[in-house]
């Protein structure tokens, strides 16, 4: 049996993406710039996705930037949104627990002489209101806050951080990563003020290299890429029309019978952390009381005594994928931030690994894992490090 | 002018008498690997006791001499541009804008080295040093002549076309591969095991890898990291035949009975005696390591007496005398380095105790090497079991 439980580093492309894709790219080849109705046959897929993925949003087409994924989109929302917003200060807000893309665009941001803060988090991974209040000052430009934490899946409390940043100073721009979060939750911008919001497709059954970014209407953001001018001179290059048409399919598929998926998952979730308490020494990271206010498809567990690297190969070995820490990060191996910031013990931190789920996760996988833990976990603590 | 040949120079002291026939048919044939992979078609002749790449259309110059770089036995390669036989006085003239292009400054002391080659040409070698002489003089008055040191030799040969050539470029020289025998390295994921293959492929020998993989507790990762360390080993050595060994069992079972300050060491016994196991199996004759004494505790003289005994095979450690210094600078040399640091897991650190042995006894570690007696027949049978090749090219 296989059971993908890495869907928070990467998501299969739903059958339908796919198959839309070789459409495009077979019959409906034409460059969106094109004069001809070939380039007129092209534009009609970015049209109609800015359609479908505003609906999502309840916001307007118009409103709708493509990006080549989550990375462009954050990086595009904090360098463009501080740098066309200038005269309101350069001071940004971001948080500890934040992806690398906004990391380290904020360390960018400190070189071009940027002061920056880094609010700290809970031991369920979540922001401190009043900390954020504190660090809000008269000459901060831009709050950049993520949806739902990569790692442990704590989700933050947009709208009320919407609020006490638009109540200190209107024209603080708020910016938002949902690459974790778009797909798991019904987001309104405008009524959460953002100002700003980063989405990726792959993240949701969608195909690799696309994404957007939401900037609200009237809200200036410079462009970070130059070029002929595409989408209003906001992303230059010429637009990934398969990619867009099949993050476009994604989200629609993801948001049809929204809240039965998102039920369903909330029952796996449920039900794989009351097994996972089952076994010795396992401890879950980033929960709260009401398994429900953390997102639906995350879960990080420690598991005391095994080194997280080997369990992912042990279990890889059985047919079961997941992480350590964040995949993305695990090329350099290096304790996450996120684990460090809620306060986990230090002998956990390389004992942590990461179970995220999708909508093709099913219970019959859910079982098998727990299964296989059961099994491997006793034999690898005996052959742990002394 | 346009380069369209190689002459290539080889240590001609390591061929003497019949050796030689042999030595230049196997630098041909690793030349003729080497070039496959570059651009263009070419022709490689041995003539007069001496070897010429010959193009017959375009080729990338840098990346050609790149890969004869990599071409052990080749001690230079000298870059040569032809011209047609068209009387001495042409004959002065393509030398003198030969010099032009490769010699910018004039600054140089020089001799002409002629060689007729085609006996029926007017002028001998004499007459054509002096002669050539002459017009380089008369040309290029701030250059003179040393017969016994000159900065620049030049020489100019007389076959059907006329080959002139001046600069050599270093090759790596050793002998080609597949003049000496095989052997089998034990390969790990370390800066030093690369840098061992490669010294002693460069003796001519041809190099089998061994590759002890121990999943879980090692990646996909760092196998496809010791690939592709066998790969960049392979642009010298030509391809070699990587056999990768499931060893994960054997190690649990060291690390369940034997006591852990002697893991490594009888660890070691078990990869020494699989290797060579291997090693004769596949005709190899000599196991080549990354070995050097004291740089770390399973490398001190005391554990390489207890990692030597289990091996009737001679055990090659080209690097015993090195220090950590001069291997990275090979390795660096050979770019083998910033694939061997890269993070993965190589030797499982979960196996390592923190205070191992450094001056083993070898009657002790006999004894606990007995600890597992009762397992180790079968575990050993199906390590061998799992011999999985790689042809890495």
């Amino acid at each position: 049996m296989n059971a993908y439980l890495d869907n928070s580093a990467t998501t299969r492309c739903f059958d339908e993406v796919r198959e839309l894709m070789n459409g495009v790219m077979d019959s409906h080849y034409g460059n969106p710039s094109s004069m001809h109705n070939i380039g007129v046959d092209a534009e009609k897929y970015i049209r109609e996705a800015k359609e479908t993925l505003a609906k999502t949003l309840k916001c307007q087409e118009k409103e709708i930037i493509f990006t080549s994924g989550g990375t462009e989109s954050d990086n595009m929302a904090i360098i463009g949104g501080a740098l066309a917003n200038k005269r309101v200060g350069n001071h940004i807000i971001t948080t500890k627990i934040e992806h690398p893309a906004v990391l380290e665009t904020f360390k960018y941001m400190e070189s071009l002489g940027y002061e920056t803060t880094y609010l700290g988090v809970d031991e369920s991974g979540c922001v401190n209101l009043d900390e954020l209040k504190n660090a809000l000052r008269d000459d901060t430009v831009l709050v950049s806050v993520m949806h739902v934490n990569n790692e442990i899946g704590s989700c933050q409390p947009i709208e009320e951080i919407g609020k006490i940043v638009k109540e200190h100073n209107e024209k603080t721009l708020f910016h938002v990563d949902s690459v974790q979060g778009y797909g798991k939750y019904k987001i309104n911008p405008k009524k959460a003020n953002i100002d700003m919001l980063s989405v990726s497709g792959h993240k949701i059954h969608g195909p690799k290299g696309i994404g957007f970014l939401y900037i609200k209407d009237k809200v200036k953001v410079n462009p970070i890429i130059f070029g002929g001018g595409q989408q209003k001179g906001m992303r230059s290059g010429t637009e990934n029309v398969p990619a867009i048409a099949g993050l476009s399919k994604a989200a629609e598929i993801i948001y049809t019978d929204f809240d039965k998926k998102i039920d369903n998952l909330y029952k796996l979730k449920e039900m794989f952390i009351s097994e996972l308490k089952t076994i010795d020494d396992v401890r879950i990271n980033g929960v709260k009381d009401d398994i429900r206010e953390t997102a639906p498809h995350v879960i990080s567990a420690s598991f005391k005594g095994v080194r997280a690297e080997v369990l992912l190969h042990a279990l890889e070995d059985k047919g079961i994928y997941v992480s350590s820490g964040s995949a993305c990060a695990s090329n350099k191996p290096a304790i996450s931030e996120t684990l460090k910031a809620i306060n986990l013990p230090k002998e956990l931190l390389d004992s942590t690994v990461r179970f995220s789920f999708s909508v093709e996760t099913n219970e019959e996988q859910l079982r098998y894992t727990i299964d296989v833990l059961k099994e491997i976990i006793p034999t690898l603590r005996k052959y742990s490090r002394h | 002018m346009k380069y369209t040949s190689f002459l290539i120079k080889y240590a001609e002291i390591a061929i003497k008498g019949k050796n030689r026939h042999l030595f230049e048919e196997a630098l041909c044939k690793q030349i003729k690997i080497a070039l496959k992979k570059c651009e263009g078609q070419f022709v490689i002749s041995r003539t007069y006791g001496r070897i010429y790449i010959d193009y017959e259309s375009d080729f990338d110059f840098d990346e050609t001499v790149a890969a004869l770089q990599c071409v052990f036995g080749i001690t230079g390669i000298c870059p040569v541009v032809h011209v047609e036989d068209k009387g001495f006085e042409q004959l002065g003239n393509d030398l003198k804008k030969y010099i032009d292009d490769v010699y910018p400054d004039k600054n140089h002391t020089f001799k002409i080295n002629a060689r007729r080659a085609r006996k029926n040409y007017p002028m001998d070698s004499m007459e054509l040093n002096t002669e050539l002489g002459a017009v380089v003089l008369e040309a290029y008055p701030e250059m003179t002549v040393d017969v016994h040191n000159p900065d620049i030799l030049l020489t100019v040969e007389i076959r059907e076309n006329i080959y002139m050539y001046s600069e050599i470029i270093p090759g790596p020289g050793g002998m080609p591969i597949g003049t000496s025998g095989k052997a089998m390295l034990l390969l790990s994921g370390g800066i030093d095991s690369p840098v061992a293959g490669y010294m002693i492929a460069k003796r001519g020998v041809t190099i089998d890898a061994v590759y002890f993989h121990a999943p879980p507790y090692t990646s996909e990762r760092a196998k496809q990291k010791v690939i592709d360390l066998a790969k960049k080993v392979a642009k010298y050595t030509g391809p070699i035949n990587l056999h990768v060994i499931n060893f994960t069992d054997i190690q649990l079972a060291i690390y369940e009975k034997c006591p852990h300050d002697e893991l490594t060491i009888i660890m070691r016994r078990y990869m020494m005696r699989i290797a060579e196991d291997i090693a004769k199996e596949n005709k190899c004759i000599g196991l080549i390591t990354g070995e050097s004494i004291g740089q770390v505790a399973s490398q001190t003289m005391q554990s390489l007496v207890a990692t030597n005994e289990v091996c009737t095979l001679p055990v090659y450690r080209p690097l015993i005398g090195f220090d950590k210094q001069e291997i990275v600078e090979i390795s660096e040399k050979i770019d083998t380095y910033e694939t061997s640091i890269l993070p993965y897991e190589d030797c499982c650190t979960i196996f390592v105790a923190k205070h191992p042995v450094t001056k083993p006894n070898l009657n002790i570690i006999k004894r606990d090497e007995g600890n597992i007696s009762d397992v180790i027949d079968e575990l050993y049978k199906t390590a061998l079991e799992t011999d999985e090749v790689i042809v890495v090219e």
